[in-house]
């Protein structure tokens, strides 16, 4: 075996040859683990996430939500790399205090998405690692969700689930919520308990399937009340 | 003399077998100075074994994974050797399950040939001379344990094919929590109650800390009069309560086209079984 020249002299230093010179790698990302899930109704949105931050096989912590409240209508889900995804959050909260003071407003959900767009274009070349899904009320009070990929390619959507069970759970959403490859179903319009309800239940799937979700689900749901949070417990396996 | 221009990138394809010098050097100086380096990690399961006072406790989580999506959520990983042996596999699942078949087969012909009850002693050296042989390229790291006619006895067993005899042993991703547990815990000539909850916990770890173990413990009490395969011991993780309904109605999936064969058969025979449902 090749290790068997160790056991020439144990201990002793081995001379090295000269090989030649070897590339080596830091790699500044780190994948944390996380679900993410938006869902725009006729007068409300749904913004929920898993609540755990895990690396590698291991748990970082229990109760790490996903969801941070930008204005009063408008909350971002970001997971992924979760340092990018808190520098971003803190940059987002300081693009917003300018808006407010230059502009003497607050800022609506499309132009949160439309900045959101250009600052991660801005690190086209070293990207923010992170998935981000915007949810909140338009100007007219409707629902909006908006999805983004990293590096600032966005839309609006009806709902949208992004993070790791992303694949799991996107599928089932435009089976229930999109009423796709389904026949002779009547397309009743998405009342805001039966979202609460179905984005819970997904949860509770995906947790099933995904190692990175589970332990706790954050939902904040955005009406014209307000922003309301529930919490409800997963697999903490 | 002109610089080297050509970066050596990483090799691709095929096993590197580049780290074998650095390792085998690094760990020449650590056995030096009283060390030894960490073994290498094995995906997405606790197993652990522990010798008590009338025999030997098995335990397993119930998770398998495919990279890092549950493939089976109730998967079995105690696995029968002979009626006083059995085994706990980690690593790839195809190479434990077939290996312990293996010698599972072999040992009861064994047994047959010397008409004694085996032993676990024949058992790990049967698996490990198997293993050795083929180098590391089965990934089956096994916790065995049995009581013959010399007493309880309690193995671990690597894919390369080192066999560790201990009173007590992890293997798997969810290993070093469930370590942890048996370090604090455990003492010699426990009673079965006691052996059985330290084991469910040292398992309960892996479950809940490690992201390769999940679901539920089982565990596989062997005395030398009775054996005990308790699957599952306990059900530490049930499936969340989903409140929606999502029965699909007749119907919904669209049929596009529709084509029936009949096929013309002859009745040779009938017979009605009445079934009893009293």
């Amino acid at each position: 075996m090749l290790s068997s020249n160790a056991f020439v002299d144990p201990g002793k230093m081995k001379d090295y040859h000269y090989t030649g010179p070897v590339e080596h790698r830091f790699s500044p990302y780190s994948f944390n683990g996380g679900t993410v899930l938006a869902v725009a109704g006729e007068d409300f949105a749904i913004v929920a996430s898993d609540t755990r931050l895990s690396e590698g096989y291991s748990i970082h912590s229990r109760d790490s939500p996903k969801c941070y409240k930008l204005t009063d209508t408008t909350v971002i889900g970001c997971s992924g790399f979760h340092g990018d995804c808190l520098t971003l959050t803190k940059i987002i909260d300081a693009r917003l205090k300018m808006y407010k003071h230059s502009n003497n407003k607050t800022m609506t959900s499309g132009a949160i998405a439309a900045m959101l767009s250009t600052i991660l274009y801005g690190r086209r070349f070293f990207p923010y690692y992170v998935y981000n899904i915007i949810g909140g009320l338009d100007e007219h009070g409707k629902g909006a969700v908006y999805s983004f990929d990293p590096v600032g390619s966005y839309q609006r959507d009806t709902y949208k689930a992004g993070g790791s069970a992303s694949a799991m759970l996107q599928p089932l959403l435009d089976n229930q919520i999109g009423f796709k490859n389904m026949e002779g179903v009547q397309h009743v319009p998405l009342t805001q308990d039966k979202a609460v309800q179905l984005v819970k239940d997904v949860f509770i799937s995906a947790a099933e399937r995904d190692v990175y979700t589970g332990d706790a689900l954050r939902v904040c749901i955005i009406t014209k009340e307000g922003i309301s949070e529930q919490t409800v417990p997963l697999r903490k396996d | 003399k002109m610089a080297t221009l050509a970066v050596r990138q990483s090799p691709v394809g095929g096993f590197s077998f580049e780290n074998c010098k650095r390792n085998a050097v690094l760990e020449g100086e650590a056995n030096k100075v009283g060390y030894s380096l960490p073994a290498a990690r094995k995906t997405g399961t606790t197993i652990c074994g522990v010798v008590f006072k009338d025999g030997v406790i098995l335990g397993a989580d119930t998770r398998a994974t495919e990279g890092m999506i549950v493939a089976d959520k109730n998967c079995s990983k105690i696995h029968y050797i002979s009626p006083n042996i059995y085994c706990c596999g980690a690593g790839t699942a195809a190479d434990t399950e077939m290996t312990t078949q293996i010698i599972s087969s072999n040992l009861e012909l064994h047994a047959l040939s010397t008409g004694r009850v085996p032993r676990v002693a024949t058992a790990n050296r049967m698996l490990k001379q198997m293993l050795f042989r083929y180098q590391g390229y089965i990934g089956a790291a096994l916790v065995l344990g049995g009581v013959d006619c010399n007493g309880p006895h309690l193995y671990s067993i690597y894919p390369h094919g080192s066999t560790d005899k201990l009173p007590y042993v992890t293997m798997g991703s969810g290993s070093l929590a469930a370590m942890a547990v048996f370090e604090d815990r455990y003492k010699p000539d426990m009673e079965e109650e006691d052996a059985k909850r330290l084991v469910r916990d040292a398992i309960a770890a892996g479950i809940f800390n490690d992201l390769g173990s999940g679901s539920n413990i089982d565990l596989c009490v062997i005395t030398k009069g009775k054996l005990d395969y308790i699957r599952p011991h306990d059900e530490a993780n049930k499936k969340g309560v989903r409140t929606g309904d999502y029965k699909y109605k007749r119907g919904t999936t669209s049929v596009l086209t529709k084509s029936v064969t009949a096929l013309n058969l002859e009745v040779v025979e009938e017979t009605v079984l009445t079934m009893d449902t009293s």
